[in-house]
């Protein structure tokens, strides 16, 4: 009786385990999946001219180049807009304000601004820095776009940092007379750079795959010549892939361009990761607080 | 109105809220020059809240408050038109855990002399190796300035940061048990670092440990349930006190 009730639970164990297992199995096969079907159908025609070259004959011939430039702009672009008003944003949430019911508003904003689908931001970018500001279709609206749709992420990621600096560091530096700016400047902020960082590019990884917020806002159709000023218009990987994938008139012949290109894309936001990590890593190496 | 008979450090009806919770009542006590002044008592009795008061360090907590006044020189520090920075400045402070920055040993000693505007590098050298020798660290970090301040062990970081806080040139210096985190060797150093601290400055520590008290300091006071219940040379408070709460504390009857 009492051996059946140590069958039935050993069963039971096996068949939980089982299925952790198997859910398990479908995450990491379904990235695998991706991952081989893309490599396998975009390899072929990833090469130096492929990297470096525009596109030729309708986009059935030639590279992405200035759709790689174009994504690294925007990117870099988004970045310059959301880490000044981000890092601003968190400082004054984590240090000065007081918590009450005025900050618990503010952080549901903030949240909900990070579930708005980007789809919103693009039309958002469009009426705001498009029309309303009339900077056209150009980069410099994509980028102050993208810059709004990862600031919810450079506000978390660097409120997060800024908590893990000990408050010892804030009560040291001010029991030697220093102001709470001046503590913030030289002592909260460098100790929470390496994690505002590091956050901050892992957010910028969605904004260099995003399509909707520039296909409104930023983004061209076909471009012999790489931007030439913040109000040019760019290609960009993401939405390059779209009108590959949509829009062709040659679908069967662009059709390896087109998985060239995400393979392309998905390099450059891993590598985007893997550089956050590597920081990450290295930080959590030095400091020992 | 200042001299030198004047305490350095006077406060007078000194009460003290962490919102609806008195923890400091009535707080009368007076503090010579260039002595060394212990805070006794057991935890939660108002001790290092009492010391915080001094630095004004207390009001960086949300929904406190001061009633009294603590004065300095004869000038109420918690008067109007008194910057607190100003305060912190002169008063110097020393915490239960090490706390150096993580930035250079250099660095952490220039810190202070910085932030009030000293630039000069020659004066700036020469002030981090006087109070680095004052602190007593200066031969084992001498060679390793630019290295950082965490590399350095839990007694040396201790010292690194008494020097960081005599930089200022304070006329106070309050520890709050500094010795707490560290090992009976580190401890010892300190303590004799203290005894040749208060000839140039007025030191006032907190302890938790009734043997430091006697080692180190002239003057005891000892704390108990939020009041200052007795004070006087360390030796009578060790030998005869006149408060039997006292008595209880010190022969170890509780805390």
């Amino acid at each position: 009786m009492s051996l059946d009730g140590l069958g039935m639970r050993k069963l039971r164990e096996k068949v939980a385990f089982g299925l952790l297992r198997l859910a398990m199995l479908v995450v990491v096969g379904t990235l695998g999946g991706i991952l081989l079907h893309v490599v396998l159908q975009g390899a072929g025609v990833l090469g130096w001219r492929f990297l470096t070259d525009v596109p030729r004959e309708a986009m059935t011939q030639g590279g992405i180049f200035p759709a790689i430039v174009g994504t690294l702009y925007l990117t870099a672009g988004a970045l310059l807009v959301a880490l000044p008003l981000g890092v601003a944003a968190a400082i004054y949430l984590s240090e000065y304000a007081r918590e009450g019911k005025t900050l618990a508003v503010v952080r549901l904003g903030i949240g909900n601004l990070a579930g708005v689908p980007s789809v919103v931001f693009g039309l958002f970018g469009l009426g705001l820095f498009v029309v309303f500001f009339k900077m056209g279709v150009s980069l410099l609206a994509g980028s102050l776009t993208l810059g709004l749709l990862i600031l919810p992420t450079v506000i978390g990621a660097s409120e997060e940092a800024l908590r893990q600096v000990p408050s010892t560091f804030r009560e040291a530096s001010l029991a030697l007379g220093a102001t709470r700016w001046q503590t913030i400047r030289k002592v909260v902020l460098p100790a929470a750079l390496p994690g505002i960082l590091t956050g901050s590019i892992l957010g910028l990884g969605r904004a260099a795959g995003e399509t909707a917020p520039i296909m409104f806002t930023a983004a061209t159709f076909y471009s012999l010549r790489l931007p030439e000023s913040p109000f040019s218009q760019v290609m960009a990987l993401p939405y390059h892939i779209y009108v590959l994938a949509t829009a062709g008139t040659h679908i069967e012949q662009t059709r390896p361009l087109q998985y060239g290109t995400v393979l392309v894309l998905i390099s450059l936001v891993l590598g985007l990761s893997l550089f956050a990590i590597i920081i990450r890593t290295r930080m959590r190496r030095t400091k020992k607080w | 109105m200042v001299t030198c008979a004047t305490p350095v450090i006077e406060a007078r009806d000194l009460n003290f809220y962490y919102g609806d919770t008195k923890a400091l009542s009535d707080i009368a006590i007076s503090i010579g020059r260039n002595q060394v002044t212990a805070l006794i008592g057991p935890s939660g009795c108002g001790k290092s809240t009492f010391l915080r008061l001094i630095n004004r360090m207390n009001e960086l907590i949300p929904d406190t408050r001061v009633e009294g006044s603590v004065l300095f020189d004869g000038v109420d520090l918690y008067g109007p038109g008194v910057d607190p920075t100003e305060v912190r400045r002169r008063i110097g402070m020393v915490f239960q855990k090490p706390n150096p920055f993580p930035k250079s040993i250099y660095n952490n000693v220039a810190y202070g002399p910085r932030l009030h505007g000293m630039n000069s590098q020659r004066r700036l050298d020469e002030l981090v190796e006087r109070s680095l020798k004052a602190a007593a660290i200066w031969d084992e970090v001498k060679d390793i300035l630019p290295q950082s301040a965490l590399g350095l062990s839990g007694g040396q970081q201790q010292r690194l940061c008494i020097a960081r806080a005599i930089a200022m040139e304070p006329e106070v210096l309050l520890m709050d048990e500094p010795t707490s985190a560290l090992d009976p060797i580190a401890t010892a150093r300190i303590e004799e670092l203290v005894k040749e601290l208060k000839k140039s400055y007025t030191v006032i520590i907190v302890t938790h440990n009734m043997q430091q008290a006697a080692r180190v300091s002239d003057e005891t006071a000892f704390f108990y349930l939020g009041r200052l219940i007795e004070m006087g040379p360390t030796e009578r408070i060790f030998t005869r006190p006149q408060q039997e709460q006292t008595e209880h504390y010190i022969t170890g009857r509780f805390g």
